[in-house]
């Protein structure tokens, strides 16, 4: 395949960005606990979008998730999973949190 | 048409043909696998998220959490799924099973310290009387660190066995295949330590 | 800390060595009766003399007549997977009959409970955590993933399931739950903390005996192994339908077992997670879910029931399936409503998800999540409703046949639609309040499992069984058995609406009120009627099997069927089909019938890949139950010999090449055309016929429209 060597440089080339999105993203949820810049209340919710950040890059880089047809049902799959995971999850922390808060 | 189009899986390069649709099926199978761990690791988070206050007087994060240690393991843990994924890049263009043998390798290796500086952790732990026994916080951060840490220990025992069926046998479909999804595992065991280092570590002393 | 306060080996008051751990020979129930008789060690020896006389009649049986060889090579290797269907559903049976064994001593003990029954509390609770566990676990799901198993490959034109070994080993997951909980007859004692086995009451504190730990391993290990059903069905349906078999064309039956699937899928894991933490507590001395150091039972309450609800939704959904297959074929009309019918299907699946709450209303959370959960669990009997309205306008001037499937189906109409207005009642958080942990929950659990889910079990026995064995079952002693079931439920369970309202808490051991008196004998005659109903079940197969010949229908089509399986002969060929069929339409069965081409020879055959015969469900089985037992008694060794040896296999394993079985066209085409020469040999019997030993499976089609 002529163009193969193409394509595999744009893979590595993906790969590369994935691991340099990784790394500042990762440097960057340290830093906000280490060098405590943001005032109190906010470095909590600054790990969890960065985390999630981190979350969707790791998907679409390394997992290969993309919005192309083939990988359809991956994504409703993975889709649907999140859906059930955040109805059990949320709901669990929210039942949980309410009965510590009424004992 | 680019081999990219072509092709059901495009990290396996197979081509048409009843490999690459058993592959498909194979590959597809073990997303639905994932997901049910996926769901596995969101729940023992739910339950670590209503323990986080539990600790019965015993140690808290503060005590537990050393954060540079957390930063090396991370290193080492992305650095072996960036290792894994050039071993994927390598089976795919037909680098040779030496290239791919290399990087995966090094995939391994890198997870085997990441285990190590995990063990030194709990270990440490253990010596400051951390232990999951003392409260329910310490149950729920043992039971999280450690779920993911036999996950990465069983990773570590299919790279083995797919190291050697390649020695065998050489990078067949089927063993392509069995790469492709090892992979998988192993990117989604980084996302979850993604989720641990953040929410049980970070935002544990943030 | 105090290492005595959690290590679980010496000092914990157990008697404890290395080779047998904890277990000795007083744990032997066989033996009890004649150290300390009494009645209730007269009633736990006598079941576990039954369980052990039973299994040597069996492995007798098999010497004697020289069996072994062909059960193992033509059943325990098999990846059939008819074959593992069947023996999923008979797994189901020999569980169940111990369930009704329960049943009958339950309602004796609970006829007899006024100021205290004949049974000891401790065995009281005993007999009534094991009948939930079996029938829930052991029963019931075996039912649904037999039927799941044979039905869902030849319904969408494939050959096997997507992994047919991963099959075998969810089958042997499943046995190792089961002969846990039968050697828990036998050697020890089961736990006593209800089916749900609650902790703290289950915990080490409490309880530190091998009750819970039985349990634990029993529904942790044969979990993993419904999870992987439900993988395995929900790969096989997503990739493999026939060619020209879109979603909107499957079978009814299979839209059920896809959302069936995707709740194993997604439901399994919090059982899984509430298991291992429990196991976690009582082991190893964690605290998830004691009483001191941070531990939290409610957790295991929400976990427990985020597995829970869904799980009712597992069980009912493929009996949906079955009912709607049942209205369609025995009334010879399509199916009024396909599409509400998916789409109440689909949002049954997605809300069962969204009100685990609804069974802990009272543990103490704030109104607001009640009502929250109590709306959410309202709304999911809408779509129930609609099914139950498809269903009957289904009916609606069709050509029904009062065979034994459309008993059941009577009988389930009847009672499934008052066991769901109960549950509207219950879904409202201020009555539920009030008859919450009363014996109205029993009748309500019951009024929905036993017609919705075991009636639909027992119809789809009677419609599938001649397509498995090539021979329809006796249809008057079905008649009678599916009378017997309906009397039997009535009267047990019916009662216990009442006794619920006024008072009377479930799993109590004994009750004040001379009022219950009337209600519990009542339940106890409907308990005898159920004993009888599952005797009838043993006598419709013996008789069926005496007169074979006349019910044969070896050509497959006894009821005028309208889905692909019945276009294969009767038992169809391990294959499937002799070449994979092209959908044009909704029943594709039913469609080429109506176009005047079923049964044509094909043009051309091809050699037909299948997969070989595996150990690994035997194997998976030995090793697990060896974990679930060592840990349960502390046989360390034992656990972590079979825990070894189970990892080196899974190491080694993908190393040898399974190579496919090859079946030459030749052979296909020989037997194909053997089957097509017989039916063109015969008459299409008429449906008035169906009973007769005229049906030899192959029906004149009476359908007033088929697509």
């Amino acid at each position: 395949m002529s163009d193969a060597s193409d394509e595999e440089r744009a893979e590595r080339r993906l790969y590369s960005i994935g691991l340099i999105l990784s790394v500042v993203l990762t440097v960057a949820s340290f830093a906000t606990v280490t060098t405590g810049i943001l005032p109190r209340g906010w470095a909590i919710p600054a790990l969890i979008v960065l985390a999630l950040t981190q979350i969707v890059v790791h998907l679409r880089v390394f997992l290969h998730i993309d919005l192309t047809r083939q990988k359809r049902e991956d994504l409703q799959l993975l889709l649907f999973t999140v859906l059930l995971l955040a109805i059990m999850g949320f709901g669990t922390l929210w039942i949980m949190a309410n009965l510590a808060e009424r004992m | 048409m680019s081999a990219k189009a072509q092709n059901a899986h495009p990290g396996m390069n197979l081509g048409y043909g009843e490999g690459a649709r058993k592959a498909e099926v194979d590959v597809f199978g073990f997303w639905v696998f994932l997901m049910t761990d996926l769901v596995t690791f969101g729940l023992v988070f739910a339950i670590f998220g209503t323990m986080v206050g539990a600790t019965a007087g015993g140690p808290g994060p503060e005590e537990v959490t050393d954060l540079r240690s957390i930063a090396i393991q991370t290193a080492l843990l992305l650095g072996s799924s960036f290792a894994f994924s050039w071993a994927s890049l390598s089976m795919k263009y037909d680098r040779g099973r030496g290239r791919t043998l290399i990087f995966l390798s090094f995939a391994a290796t890198s997870a085997l310290g990441f285990l190590v500086m995990e063990f030194i952790d709990l270990r440490h732990l253990v010596e400051i009387g951390a232990t999951p026994q003392r409260s329910g916080y310490l149950s729920a951060l043992w039971a999280l660190v450690g779920l993911h840490g036999l996950h990465v220990a069983v990773g570590l025992l299919g790279v083995g066995s797919l190291t050697g069926q390649i020695l065998l046998y050489g990078l067949t479909d089927k063993i392509k295949s069995r790469v492709t999804r090892l992979g998988l595992y192993w990117h989604f065991l980084d996302i979850v330590w993604v989720g641990i280092f953040s929410m049980v570590y970070l935002a544990g002393v943030a | 800390m105090n290492e005595d306060a959690w290590t679980p080996i010496p000092g914990s008051g157990f008697d404890w060595n290395p080779l047998t751990g904890r277990l000795h020979w007083g744990d032997l129930k066989l033996l009890e009766v004649f150290e300390d008789p009494s009645i209730n060690s007269f009633v736990a020896s006598a079941a576990s003399w039954i369980a052990v006389l039973a299994a040597l009649a069996i492995v007798i049986l098999l010497t004697v007549k020289r069996r072994w060889g062909w059960l193992w090579s033509e059943w325990l290797v098999s990846v059939d997977h008819k074959k593992i269907g069947i023996m999923y559903i008979l797994t189901g049976f020999v569980m169940m009959a111990r369930g009704v064994a329960e049943g009958v001593v339950m309602r004796t003990h609970q006829a007899t409970a006024y100021q205290g029954g004949f049974l000891s509390n401790e065995h009281w609770a005993e007999l009534f955590s094991t009948h939930g566990t079996v029938m829930i676990f052991f029963v019931a799901m075996p039912f649904i993933t037999g039927f799941m198993n044979y039905l869902i490959p030849l319904q969408i034109g494939a050959r096997d399931m997507a992994f047919p070994v991963l099959n075998q080993i969810s089958l042997g997951l499943t046995a190792t739950g089961g002969a846990l909980v039968m050697i828990s007859l036998v050697v020890g004692a089961f736990e006593t903390g209800g089916w749900t086995a609650y902790p703290p009451f289950t915990g080490a504190d409490f309880d530190p005996g091998p009750g819970p730990d039985y349990w634990v391993w029993a529904i942790v290990l044969s979990g993993i192994g419904s999870m992987l059903s439900g993988l395995n069905f929900a790969v096989t349906i997503y990739k493999l339908r026939a060619p020209g078999m879109t979603f909107m064309r499957m079978p009814v039956f299979c839209w059920t077992a896809l959302c069936t699937s995707i709740l194993l899928v997604f439901a399994l894991p919090p059982l899984t997670v509430a298991g291992l933490m429990q196991a976690l507590d009582r082991l190893a001395g964690f605290h998830f879910f004691t009483n001191d150091l941070g531990g939290n039972m409610m957790n295991y309450a929400n976990l427990f029931w985020m597995f829970g609800h869904p799980e009712v939704y597992i069980l009912i959904l493929p009996a949906y399936g079955i009912y709607s297959e049942l209205t369609a074929t025995f009334a010879a009309k399509k199916l009024y409503g396909y599409t509400s019918l998916v789409l109440a299907t689909m949002s049954i699946a997605v809300v069962s998800f969204c009100v685990w709450l609804h069974h802990f209303y009272t543990m103490g959370q704030s109104p607001t999540i009640n009502a929250a959960f109590g709306i959410a669990t309202g709304i999911i009997a809408i779509p129930t409703g609609v099914k139950v309205y498809v269903w009957m306008a289904t009916l609606w001037r069709g050509r029904i046949r009062f065979t034994v499937p459309m008993i059941y189906m009577a009988g389930f109409f009847m009672l499934f639609v008052i066991g769901g207005f109960s549950g509207i009642i219950l879904a409202n958080p201020a009555i539920n309040w009030q008859v919450h942990n009363t014996q109205f929950i029993v009748a309500h659990f019951h009024n929905v499992l036993l017609p919705g889910l075991i009636f639909g079990i027992f119809a789809g026995v009677h419609i599938w069984f001649p397509k498995a064995f090539g021979f329809r079952l006796h249809e008057r002693a079905g008649a009678i058995t599916a009378f017997l079931w309906i009397a039997g439920f009535s009267l047990t369970f019916l009662p216990l609406y009442v006794v619920g309202l006024l008072g009377y808490p479930r799993r109590s051991a004994a009750f004040e009120d001379p009022a219950f008196i009337p209600y519990m004998i009542v339940t106890l005659c409907g308990a005898f009627v159920l004993l009888s109903a599952f005797i009838g079940l043993i006598v419709t197969l013996w008789l069926s099997v005496r007169h074979r010949d006349e019910l044969a229908v070896p050509l497959g089509d006894p009821w005028d069927g309208r889905t692909l399986e019945w276009a294969t002969p009767s038992p169809p060929p391990h294959y499937n089909f002799a070449v994979i069929p092209e959908i044009t339409g909704r029943d594709a069965f039913a469609t080429e019938k109506a176009e005047g081409r079923p049964y044509v020879t094909p043009t051309e055959y091809r050699d037909i890949h299948m997969p070989r015969d595996s150990v690994a469900g035997v194997f998976v089985f030995l090793c697990t139950t060896a974990i679930g037992f060592g840990l349960t008694w502390w046989i360390w060794w034992l656990a972590i010999l079979g825990a070894l040896v189970l990892l080196g296999w899974m190491f080694i394993y993908p190393f040898f090449d399974r190579t496919d079985e090859v079946i030459p066209a030749e052979t296909v085409r020989l037997a194909n055309e053997a089957w097509i020469a017989a039916i063109s040999l015969r008459e299409g019997v008429d449906r008035d016929d169906e009973t007769t030993p005229r049906n030899r499976g192959f029906a004149a089609t009476d359908m007033e429209q088929a697509t």
